[in-house]
């Protein structure tokens, strides 16, 4: 256990220093991309409450890094930048939005509960680009950051990166913290045995429906980082590859582990980044890849680390 | 709005249905019978449609290039099966999403590479261009009427063989109970094989039926897919009769929503609000029918009977 607290506050530690070495080193490039990593790092950490602790597949969680994106973008077109109102807007619309969704998809097993999920969020997919008023198929421009009225500028790239950073440990010690607790442990036994947990007087739908609006929530966060990340907001934020890809993140980092969806998201983003400089064509590559990374690989990266993938 | 306007529009909603029809046959029975969930058979249509259209420039023929662009898709559904997905039927269903989602990436970027981005549109051979008055005072293409004439005596043949054959009746066996059937010395891997590129077939019937009516572009199969998951989870898992209802529900609400939400709102809400709301209402439409229907019946319209 020491060993793996060592190397993830490494991790840690590094990821403190780019921002100054990559100053130094005059390759500025590289906070915009950890920045952008970390925002769908913490996309993935809400994803791994329900998918890896909870056993719920969503296929459809890009949906709330647009409905946050588009809180604060929508918000920002009327004038409003007051960056804590449109957070918080970001956040509860999500909630709701995965309220919702939860209500009549939680209901329901296995494959039925992958493509609902997933049909929902092509549903709002087709919304952002029907609705003209927000730039539709196109998006619109972020034309002012949210504002913290002097609190923090998030023109400032390095400030920014720093807030990212502090929201990324956040959310994953709060998903730590909420799995450890009485409602974490109902949503993993009925994940290994409904029957069971229904046997001991716990019906798990409450449960599991709690989870998906936080882990909603947690992820409208992200898009509102997202929005702000790139200045740009597009219902592309919605399409299903991106769910996709934050649903490989958790596996590929290790379901049900804490740092596994974040170790997760650094590796795809960045062998993205890789593949994508080397040809245009990068996807052909990555593909095969991840059909590799499923059938050989089951225990994700945090399985790599001392202690094994189990969880504290 | 008139009556042949109405009478067009089912006829559009009918032959969108029978494409989903096809694709959805074809992920019914995968699922039902291997408990495969394959996100790739979007690709497979994908592959259809692309091969046809080498396949007709090449021959220079159309039913030739159809002919071998449904043995093309055949050929890479059986390859695709045996190479990847054989290893995935004991795995769960999130293995199976990924892995599969893997497969998409592959073959749109592989389709890219070879004919491009842009997208291709085929020219039909003259026979097929032409119009023909099926009620007085309505003229339909030849082309569209073909195309639901050939969805529907597919979806006969494939209810004559799934239940009147012997091959039916192993495919119905192998979805009860694989263990058993192999018992009676049955190849069951074999069978599976060929089920799979029956329904790589299909999808790549649909695929290049679709190719003159849409366009021809990489990623074509992902838009249809997950149309077809909304066609399955009304109609319920692993049920034929449920793919064929649910596909003709979900095409002629669509294409009736399409054509009709807009000029229907306005006589309601000011025509400014209807001009925005319509377009959004209507595309949003399959997927509010499928949270309705699951509302009220979890399972779908015709739950499959066996587990």
């Amino acid at each position: 256990m020491r060993a793996r607290t060592l190397i993830l506050g490494s991790c840690v530690l590094l990821l403190l220093a780019v921002p100054p070495l990559a100053t130094l080193l005059g390759q500025l490039y590289y906070i915009d991309l950890l920045r952008r990593v970390m925002i769908f790092a913490i996309a993935a950490v809400s994803l791994n409450l329900i998918l890896g602790y909870g056993g719920l597949v969503s296929f459809g969680h890009a949906a709330y890094l647009g409905v946050g994106g588009y809180s604060v973008g929508i918000l920002a077109f009327y004038g409003v930048h007051n960056g804590w109102l449109q957070w918080a807007v970001a956040i509860g619309a999500s909630a709701l939005v995965a309220l919702v969704i939860g209500a009549i998809s939680v209901r329901t097993r296995g494959i039925y509960f992958i493509m609902i999920t997933l049909a929902f969020t092509q549903m709002l997919y087709y919304l952002g680009i029907s609705v003209e008023e927000y730039g539709g198929d196109d998006g619109m421009r972020l034309k002012v950051k949210s504002q913290f009225s002097g609190l923090i500028d998030l023109g400032d790239p390095v400030a920014f990166y720093y807030l990212v950073l502090a929201l990324l440990l956040v959310c994953i010690y709060l998903v730590h913290r909420l799995v450890h607790s009485r409602f974490g442990l109902v949503i993993r036994a009925a994940k290994s045995n409904e029957a069971r947990s229904r046997a001991i007087g716990f019906s798990p739908y409450p449960y599991q429906l709690a989870a998906f609006v936080i882990a909603g929530a947690m992820c409208g966060l992200a898009g509102a980082l997202l929005a702000n990340h790139t200045a740009y907001i597009a219902p592309a934020f919605m399409d299903w590859t991106r769910s996709g890809e934050i649903m490989f993140m958790v596996i590929l980092g290790g379901m049900a582990t804490a740092p596994g969806p974040a170790l997760g998201a650094f590796a795809l983003l960045i062998v993205e980044d890789l593949l994508a400089g080397w040809t245009q064509h990068w996807q052909v590559i990555l593909g095969p890849l991840l059909v590799l990374c499923v059938l050989f690989f089951k225990r994700g990266l945090a399985g790599l680390l001392p202690g094994g993938g189990k969880d504290g | 709005m008139n009556a042949i306007l109405v009478f067009e529009q089912l006829l559009n909603g009918l032959q969108f249905g029978v494409m989903l029809f096809l694709m959805a046959a074809g992920l019914t029975l995968v699922f039902g019978i291997m408990n495969l969930v394959n996100l790739a058979h979007g690709s497979l249509y994908m592959v259809g449609a692309y091969l046809t259209v080498a396949a007709v420039q090449w021959t220079g023929s159309y039913p030739l290039g159809v002919l071998l662009g449904l043995l093309g898709t055949l050929l890479v559904g059986m390859l695709v099966e045996v190479v990847a997905l054989r290893t995935l039927y004991e795995r769960d269903h999130l293995d199976q999403v990924l892995a599969t989602f893997g497969l998409i990436l592959f073959f749109n970027e592989l389709i890219a590479m070879v004919w491009g981005r842009a997208a291709l549109y085929t020219t039909l051979p003259s026979y097929l261009q032409g119009h023909i008055e099926i009620i007085p005072g309505s003229i339909y293409p030849v082309y569209r009427a073909l195309v639901i004439g050939v969805g529907l005596v597919v979806g006969a043949v494939l209810w004559y063989v799934v239940a009147k054959t012997r091959l039916g009746m192993l495919i119905r066996a192998g979805a009860s109970n694989r263990t058993m059937v192999a018992a009676l010395g049955i190849n069951i891997r074999l069978l599976y094989t060929i089920v799979f590129g029956f329904g790589a077939a299909l999808a790549g019937l649909a695929g290049l039926m679709a190719g003159p009516i849409y366009a021809v572009q990489p990623g074509m199969g992902e838009l249809i897919l997950i149309q077809v998951f909304v066609v399955i989870v009304i109609g319920g898992i692993g049920s034929i009769r449920g793919a064929l209802v649910g596909s003709l529900v979900v095409g002629v609400v669509d294409t009736l929503g399409r054509a009709f939400l807009k000029p229907l709102l306005g006589h309601f809400i000011s025509p400014p609000a209807a001009e925005a709301a319509g377009p959004a209402l209507a595309s949003m439409l399959i997927y509010l029918l499928m949270a309705v229907v699951l509302a009220l019946r979890p399972a779908g319209l015709f739950p499959a009977k066996s587990g």
